[in-house]
């Protein structure tokens, strides 16, 4: 009996002293963001300096768009890092975040097998995939790069239907690399793609179309939500990521390995 | 609170409607993991029990590497078979990655270490008994094996049943190598934990219900069967 009593009195303090540890602190800031900017590396490259620099300790939720505007509704984030204008504008709106500034940009890509097709522009390429019934992968996932794609279809006027659009519910590297396997096209941000290209059997069909702009956004949540909302943490890291020094350094991402700016810094705040 | 009351009774709805899409998820979960249980049955009762009921050198050996293959983590099966299915893979050719087939091939390299080893211990505990008393009753060799199967038969379905149990709850698998395509490769678990990040309860709660329902109902025949015992 004193055996069993005792082992579980260890266990009791052991489970206490890991809960302890595992507690939020006020150190904590939760950043919801989208996929795009931890497959392609970047909060990799950013959160380390950000931590040492602050002091605070980022618990980084990488979800969809859609999700992480989800969970700034919820008060279940401190910070997002966003990229879908019109639904932000609108969770602005809502009153659901307290300040949003602009803080880099880069432009999707469609991207498809490595064939003769030729496509000039977006409306060129939708048409030619929706006409000749050529695959095309769709995150379907309500995330950032879907609702582009879905505004894109729209755009120009066609439905997209049929056994040739695969809807993959997952994130932009899972969705590449069905593209990838199936033969299929897909849009993708021009970050996750390079990131993974070396590992793909795709290239690039249409780039740089102005209608391709993809505008990341920093949300810092309404902090009258709930009382866990790190409200000073939140602003610390919207005036960090914001600040001339940090998208200097945003701006440098990428450019040793692919010879460009991954994510293109807005200057004008 | 409020959207979590909303999504479940968004849920009932869709069951109640008999929703397309979700009764084809479910139906495609059950398809699948059912017929990578039969397989592995299939495989695993003949191997397992006839090892079991002999005696041979480095028994430990085996045990100790065929039992801790029973936990094998559903992701580490899900990489391992869509790097060998990729197009760029040895089994590249056969274009499977990205389909039912490829989901149950792993389902079947999931469950088959798992009910090797249940039915191995149990041909090696209660089997040889059986096999030692059929011997003294004058049995002929060949029949042995079908005795001992026959007189174990309720307890290798509920190895089966195990395995069926692990193969439709487990997500990481069919995750990799079905890539969770609507209408395609969407399954139960898959579809549950796509609907969480995309902030979207209703259909994940249905679906959540479902199979918690088939879990229980599988787990309380398994009960009933070992009570009878």
């Amino acid at each position: 009996m004193v055996k069993i009593k005792r082992s579980l009195l260890i266990l009791l303090i052991g489970v206490l002293c890991s809960v302890g540890v595992f507690a939020k602190s006020n150190k904590d800031i939760v950043l919801a963001t989208t996929t795009s900017v931890r497959d392609s590396g970047l909060m990799d490259y950013l959160i380390p300096t950000f931590e040492s620099e602050t002091g605070y300790k980022v618990k980084l939720i990488a979800v969809g768009t859609g999700k992480a505007l989800q969970m700034g509704r919820d008060g279940e984030a401190d910070v997002l890092l966003v990229h879908a204008k019109p639904s932000e504008l609108k969770f602005m709106k809502n009153g659901h975040g307290k300040e949003r500034r602009e803080v880099f940009h880069n432009y999707f890509v469609i991207v498809g097998p490595k064939d003769k097709q030729k496509m000039s522009s977006v409306e060129d390429a939708l048409g030619k995939i929706k006409q000749e019934k050529l695959n095309f992968a769709s995150r379907g996932d309500n995330s950032g790069t879907n609702k582009k794609e879905l505004q894109l279809w729209k755009e120009n006027k066609i439905i997209p239907k049929g056994g040739w659009y695969i809807i993959s519910g997952s994130g932009m590297g899972a969705t590449l690399k069905i593209a990838s396997e199936m033969q299929a096209y897909t849009l993708t941000d021009m970050a996750t793609y390079l990131h993974m290209s070396k590992d793909l059997d795709l290239e690039i069909k249409v780039g740089k179309d102005q209608s391709l702009l993809n505008q990341y956004g920093v949300i810092t949540i309404d902090p009258s939500k709930n009382k866990y909302i790190n409200a000073e943490g939140a602003n610390v890291f919207m005036d960090w990521i914001s600040s001339d020094k940090v998208k200097d350094k945003v701006g440098k991402f990428g450019v040793e390995e692919f010879g460009m700016s991954l994510f293109v810094p807005d200057r004008k705040n | 609170m409020d959207y979590i009351i909303q999504g479940v009774s968004q849920a009932l709805t869709l069951l109640l409607k008999l929703d397309r899409e979700l009764y084809s998820i479910i139906l495609l979960s059950i398809l699948v993991s059912l017929s990578a249980t039969l397989i592995a049955t299939a495989l695993f009762v003949p191997i397992g029990v006839s090892v079991g009921l002999r005696k041979f050198k480095r028994e430990r050996l085996f045990e100790k590497i065929l039992f801790s293959m029973m936990g094998v983590p559903s992701v580490v099966i899900g990489l391992v078979v869509a790097l060998l299915m990729s197009r760029r893979s040895i089994f590249g050719f056969l274009g499977l990655l990205y389909t039912p087939g490829a989901m149950i091939i792993a389902q079947v390299l999931l469950v088959f270490p798992l009910g090797m080893g249940l039915s191995y211990k149990l041909s090696k505990f209660q089997g040889r008994k059986i096999k030692n008393e059929g011997k003294l009753l004058g049995a002929k060799k060949k029949d042995l094996l079908i005795l001992v199967l026959k007189e174990l038969k309720e307890e290798l379905l509920v190895i089966f049943l195990t395995c069926f149990s692990r193969a439709i709850t487990e997500v990481g698998a069919v995750m990799i190598v079905g890539g969770n395509i609507k209408g395609r490769t969407r399954v139960m678990t898959t579809t549950i934990s796509m609907l969480n990040s995309m902030g979207e309860y209703p259909m994940g709660i249905a679906l959540g219900i479902i199979l918690m329902l088939l879990t229980f109902g599988v787990n309380s025949v398994v009960y009933i069967l070992h009570k009878g015992e």
